[in-house]
């Protein structure tokens, strides 16, 4: 394990690109861990300060009740972060669940979540968000992360499948099997680590995605259970206080919105850079 | 034979995510019905018990009735074309979906024309001159609308073409001055409005088109016959177009169905921010007003739509390639 890290760190240095976007995500980790403990929020409304240009008090200025914008950031980030990560979670286990099993049984079975994982694929996700979210009324961020899984295990589970398909037909499976070994022991001790450098990739990707319907749901105005999160920022200067029309509040609105791009920025360079490191044919000669 | 199967798959299809929608609007909490029933009771005069027992006939809603009853009923009605009933309008679904989905489908589709077309045409080029400026500065590109979420393309450009230099419009899918119908200034005003959302449409995705196009398009560079045009001595804009074009484009097809699926789901969130009066924007109607009714039509009519969608896909393209009739 530490020579694999030590490996895997050596390597992160080698490719630029991974490491930009490694830096940034740690950068929004930490924001998430411990921002809030070092910029404080502070609730109260000052009409007379409302949409104050980024000054040395407010570096992102201030909204429509005159309060910090940064503030604000910082503390949804919190928000936003445990629904990324939770989603991440909840959507991989399923999909490597669902992938494994189908790709492993074959048959009925296979046929069966095939279908499920089409139909998944075939029907848009945000109509069911919003359908869903709306009757069961979601309230806080492990409720949102499952409701999003709901509908974002599709395409790892579709390609989890296809990896077990062509690695059970290899030697090593056969001689497990051969050895008289269970099917949890050779799904769990030989199939998924062949798996893992994938699903890590799939991991990131899905935080991004989760990020980008989360916040676009709660924008929309889907269960506004945080007063910071940044969609119920983005719903705010966009729906409820016409901040969009004022010129003078451009800060407030592109302010969650920049935090978004760099994030998914992050997401994708650090993917990009994982899978050149992880997959070897792909890695450039030193 | 394999065109049946397809065709019940997607008749399936429809009929299980009718039947999830069906399901999941019974478990709605019950007080819409009673909000409903008290604003009757208040504007008509009436006791809020025959208030509640007219906007349950109204509604279709007896929840002493067996499910499977209802169920059946309702599976009638839809076979039938009848979407449902919106909780808030108290009509049938249909009437707002066939005046909505026209604009969705006119915006979504030449915003798909136009990025499949741009991004096929950038692919090939970048695909071609590998190491001209153009192809960093389209993978940036692509990288940065990855990065983007659609919404927020959309409000940047809301923002900035519509609510400051007021070049376009904010609201609406024409100039509400005008008569509907086939003459010069209506259309010009529905082009005008609908600018906006196909460009927030294009704009995020001809990066993704270009980068697939690109590597089709080099995948049949290393191909024999291209090789043997050459040494044919072929103009090269005509191997281009003629021999490298057309075969690169056809595996893109494939990927037209599964994006007008993703654009559709978007739509939701775009048209919302155009206030456009699509599809997408009366399901952020009945968000707002917990109309659950129009939500479940609103998905099941996107349903069909997109597995219609995939199914003409399906048939076009054994159409188009002959290599796959072939295998058939």
């Amino acid at each position: 394990m530490r020579a694999f890290l030590s490996d895997f760190l050596s390597a992160l240095r080698g490719n630029r690109r991974a490491l930009a976007g490694g830096l940034i995500l740690a950068g929004y980790l930490l924001m998430a861990l411990i921002g809030p403990e070092l910029i404080p929020l502070d609730p109260t409304m000052r009409y007379a300060e409302r949409f104050r240009p980024p000054s040395l008090a407010h570096p992102l200025g201030t909204d429509y009740a005159g309060r910090d914008v940064l503030a604000q950031i910082v503390h949804g980030s919190r928000d936003v972060l445990a629904i990324a990560v939770l989603t991440a979670l909840f959507t991989t286990s399923l999909a490597v669940g669902i992938g494994a099993l189908a790709g492993y049984s074959g048959g009925m079975v296979d046929a069966f979540l095939m279908l499920l994982t089409n139909i998944q694929l075939t029907v848009p996700a945000v109509p069911v968000y919003l359908l869903i979210g709306s009757v069961f009324q979601v309230r806080d961020p492990i409720g949102f992360a499952a409701l999003i899984s709901l509908w974002m295990w599709g395409p790892l589970a579709r390609a989890v499948r296809s990896q077990i398909l062509s690695l059970k037909e290899r030697e090593f499976v056969e001689a497990a099997r051969v050895l008289g070994l269970g099917t949890a022991h050779i799904l769990l001790r030989e199939l998924f680590p062949n798996l893992t450098p994938f699903v890590v990739i799939h991991f990131i990707r899905i935080m991004r995605d989760a990020i980008t319907a989360s916040v676009g749901l709660i924008f929309l105005g889907l269960a506004p259970f945080s007063p910071t999160n940044w969609g119920t920022m983005l719903n705010l200067a966009v729906f409820q206080t016409g901040a969009i029309y004022i010129p003078n509040a451009l800060h407030y609105v592109v302010a969650p919105m920049a935090v978004i791009v760099l994030f998914q920025l992050g997401a994708i360079f650090f993917a990009h850079g994982l899978d050149e490191i992880l997959n070897p044919r792909l890695r450039a000669p030193a | 034979m394999r065109w049946i199967r397809r065709v019940l798959l997607a008749a399936l299809t429809i009929w299980l995510v009718a039947s999830i929608t069906f399901v999941v609007v019974e478990q709605a909490p019950g007080d819409i019905f009673y909000l409903m029933a008290q604003e009757i009771a208040q504007t008509r005069g009436v006791s809020i018990e025959v208030a509640y027992a007219q906007v349950r006939s109204m509604v279709g809603y007896d929840p002493t009735r067996p499910l499977l009853d209802r169920y059946l009923e309702w599976l009638g009605e839809l076979l039938r074309g009848n979407l449902g009933f919106s909780y808030f309008y108290r009509i049938s679904v249909n009437q707002i979906l066939f005046q909505a989905l026209p604009w969705t489908v006119f915006v979504l589709s030449i915003s798909l024309l136009l990025s499949f077309g741009i991004g096929a045409l950038l692919g090939l080029v970048i695909a071609v001159r590998r190491r001209s400026w153009l192809d960093p500065l389209i993978t940036s590109y692509a990288s940065l609308t990855d990065a983007t979420p659609d919404y927020l393309t959309a409000l940047l450009l809301l923002i900035l073409f519509a609510l400051n230099l007021k070049w376009f419009p904010s609201k609406g899918a024409y100039d509400s001055s005008l008569t509907p119908g086939f003459n010069l200034p209506f259309i010009l005003s529905v082009f005008h409005h609908a600018a906006l959302p196909i460009l927030a449409y294009t704009l995020e995705n001809i990066g993704a088109w270009a980068l697939a196009m690109k590597g089709s398009a080099i995948s049949v560079l290393g191909e024999d016959f291209i090789t043997f045009a050459r040494a044919r001595g072929l103009p090269e804009r005509r191997i281009l177009t003629h021999y490298v074009g057309r075969n690169a484009i056809l595996p893109m097809v494939t990927g037209l169905a599964l994006a007008f699926g993703g654009m559709f789901g978007g739509s939701v969130l775009i048209e919302t921010v155009f206030h456009y009066p699509g599809i997408g924007w009366f399901f952020k109607f009945a968000l707002d007003h917990r109309d659950y009714g129009m939500m479940r039509g609103l998905l099941i009519l996107t349903t069909a739509a997109i597995v219609l969608a995939n199914l003409i896909t399906d048939f076009v393209y054994p159409l188009l390639d002959p290599r796959i009739r072939m295998e058939d």
